[in-house]
């Protein structure tokens, strides 16, 4: 149908310029994943732009948590897990054998469905990251880079006066900032997030999602998440993923207004997954 | 997008779509009923009919009022997305303009007893009859073109109101002749305008409703550059009424 074909090229566009507007942080490029002999990933290429938020939605088993892992080589502790394709930061081969995993990992953070603080008061949540990358010179710099993640994670005014308090003392929503606040403390450029809010209130998710807003202005943010609602309120760009392909990208206005896949339409509409 | 779309997980939302298409199609009936009805009782001066039409209204406004609670209740409920989503809006939409030509085939029906009155011949209403014709088309090809999806009538709906919008015109010089040939018309005749002018405006809802189906189908909107109105505004009477 023409109309179909102009409306392609519509998008074609858009995806160009929105990915013009920023420049890519992170590329995958024919990403396959094996784990041992199932194939969970079938040649993704996804681009994703510098300071937005890209969100990776599709049913259970469709490979977006795979693919999240394998942009900070998380899925390397994996046993029997093979990564192929390319996949870049910065236009640099992260899966190449020179690479610095520890020093990828801090540069590409990573914040868990479950809030895992360690237990360990809320300031060595917050601290160990920077200490062990040697990133304060003193004490003094190390208290101000606590305060600064803990304020940049919105969480600063609520722990203040109990800083030297078990981390794991928090509430759900709470503890959810602090592990934020602890992938900020190393000054990552990238923030994955797997579902942060999976086992959040409501309240708490919408501090969750303000923070991740505020996020966008200084980090190149990648999050999964189940929730269609979630994903159209923060994320500027959406990648619909299922069966270990990437059925679709694009700005997530569109994506949740009108999809060109019908197989996306299926999944945003709740007519499957 | 024109695949058949499949069902939802959740039946009971399937159900609830069903519900506002099913209203929508009945609402859309008596609107044409409506205008039908009124035409015909201007035509042959029928009192009764005019007064039941003029009754008849509270139901498309209540269908309305019906359409709009159901429909924030799944958008509440449900949180539609995507094709769902331009459904419920488009429902709204369009149960507005149905309940809009409800108004008008009302406003016609309450003429009849003032033109009844001045007792015009026939050869007055043929005008208005064939514009209510070309109207009533128009909105019922569109009623089709939302049960069907289909983006060709929709186009074809949109192309049409210019027909409208061309006759309305020309009805409007012929009234304005009668007036100037006679004085004694200008009370019928000037009631008569309103009627096609209501009619005109029926067409132009019949068209906002086929635009509203294209977004449906489609999600993108129809370029708003459709070269559009009647001519009637730029109308002058040649010679002064009274010399």
């Amino acid at each position: 149908m023409n109309l179909m074909t102009e409306r392609n090229l519509e998008k074609a566009v858009n995806d160009k310029m929105s990915a013009q507007g920023n420049a890519i942080k992170m590329q995958g490029k024919d990403v396959t994943v094996h784990y041992g002999d199932k194939q969970a990933l079938f040649g993704v290429s996804l681009d994703v732009p510098e300071k937005m938020v890209t969100a990776l939605i599709g049913p259970s088993g469709c490979g977006k948590s795979t693919f999240l892992r394998s942009l900070n080589r998380m899925n390397d502790t994996i046993e029997g897990c093979k990564v192929g394709g390319l996949l870049t930061l910065d236009d640099e081969d992260i899966y190449n054998p020179k690479i610095d995993v520890v020093e990828l990992r801090a540069r590409v953070g990573m914040v868990f469905q479950k809030p895992n603080p360690f237990p360990k008061s809320i300031f060595e949540n917050v601290a160990y990251g920077p200490r062990i990358h040697g990133l304060a010179k003193n004490r003094q710099q190390l208290d101000e880079i606590v305060e600064k993640s803990l304020r940049r994670a919105s969480l600063f005014e609520e722990v203040k006066d109990r800083l030297h308090e078990a981390g794991t003392g928090l509430s759900g929503g709470q503890q959810q900032r602090l592990c934020i606040a602890r992938a900020i403390a190393v000054s990552p450029e990238v923030i994955l997030m797997d579902e942060p809010c999976s086992a959040l209130d409501p309240i708490a998710t919408a501090k969750v999602e303000e923070l991740i807003d505020e996020l966008r202005e200084n980090y190149t943010i990648v999050i999964v998440t189940h929730s269609m609602q979630q994903a159209a309120r923060v994320s500027q760009r959406t990648a619909m993923f299922h069966l270990g392909n990437l059925v679709e990208v694009g700005d997530t206005e569109m994506m949740f207004t009108s999809p060109t896949e019908k197989r996306t339409q299926d999944y945003i509409t709740g007519r499957f997954g | 997008m024109t695949e058949q779309t499949a069902q939802h997980t959740v039946r009971s939302y399937d159900e609830e779509l069903k519900f506002l298409t099913h209203k929508i199609a009945e609402m859309g009936g008596h609107a044409e009923r409506m205008v039908e009805q009124a035409v015909a009782a201007m035509v042959n001066s029928d009192n009764a009919l005019a007064q039941r039409v003029i009754s008849d209204d509270l139901i498309l406004d209540a269908g309305q009022r019906e359409i709009d609670e159901k429909a924030i209740t799944i958008i509440g409920k449900r949180q539609p997305m995507a094709i769902d989503l331009r459904e419920v809006i488009g429902t709204i939409r369009i149960s507005s303009d149905l309940e809009r030509i409800g108004d008008l085939g009302k406003n016609i029906a309450k003429r009849v007893v003032a033109v009844t009155d001045t007792r015009q011949t026939l050869s007055v209403y043929r005008g208005l009859q064939t514009i209510a014709e070309l109207a009533l088309t128009q909105l019922k090809d569109v009623l089709d073109a939302y049960a069907t999806r289909s983006v060709a009538q929709v186009n074809i709906v949109r192309e049409r109101d210019d027909e409208i919008d061309a006759l309305y015109t020309s009805l409007f010089r012929e009234l304005l002749t009668y007036m100037m040939e006679d004085p004694r018309n200008i009370s019928a005749c000037t009631h008569l305008l309103f009627c096609a002018k209501n009619i005109e405006r029926i067409g132009d809802h019949a068209t906002n409703i086929a635009e509203t189906v294209y977004y449906i189908v489609t999600g993108t909107q129809l370029p708003a550059e459709r070269p559009k109105e009647d001519q009637s505004h730029t109308i002058v009477v040649d010679e002064p009424l009274a010399s």
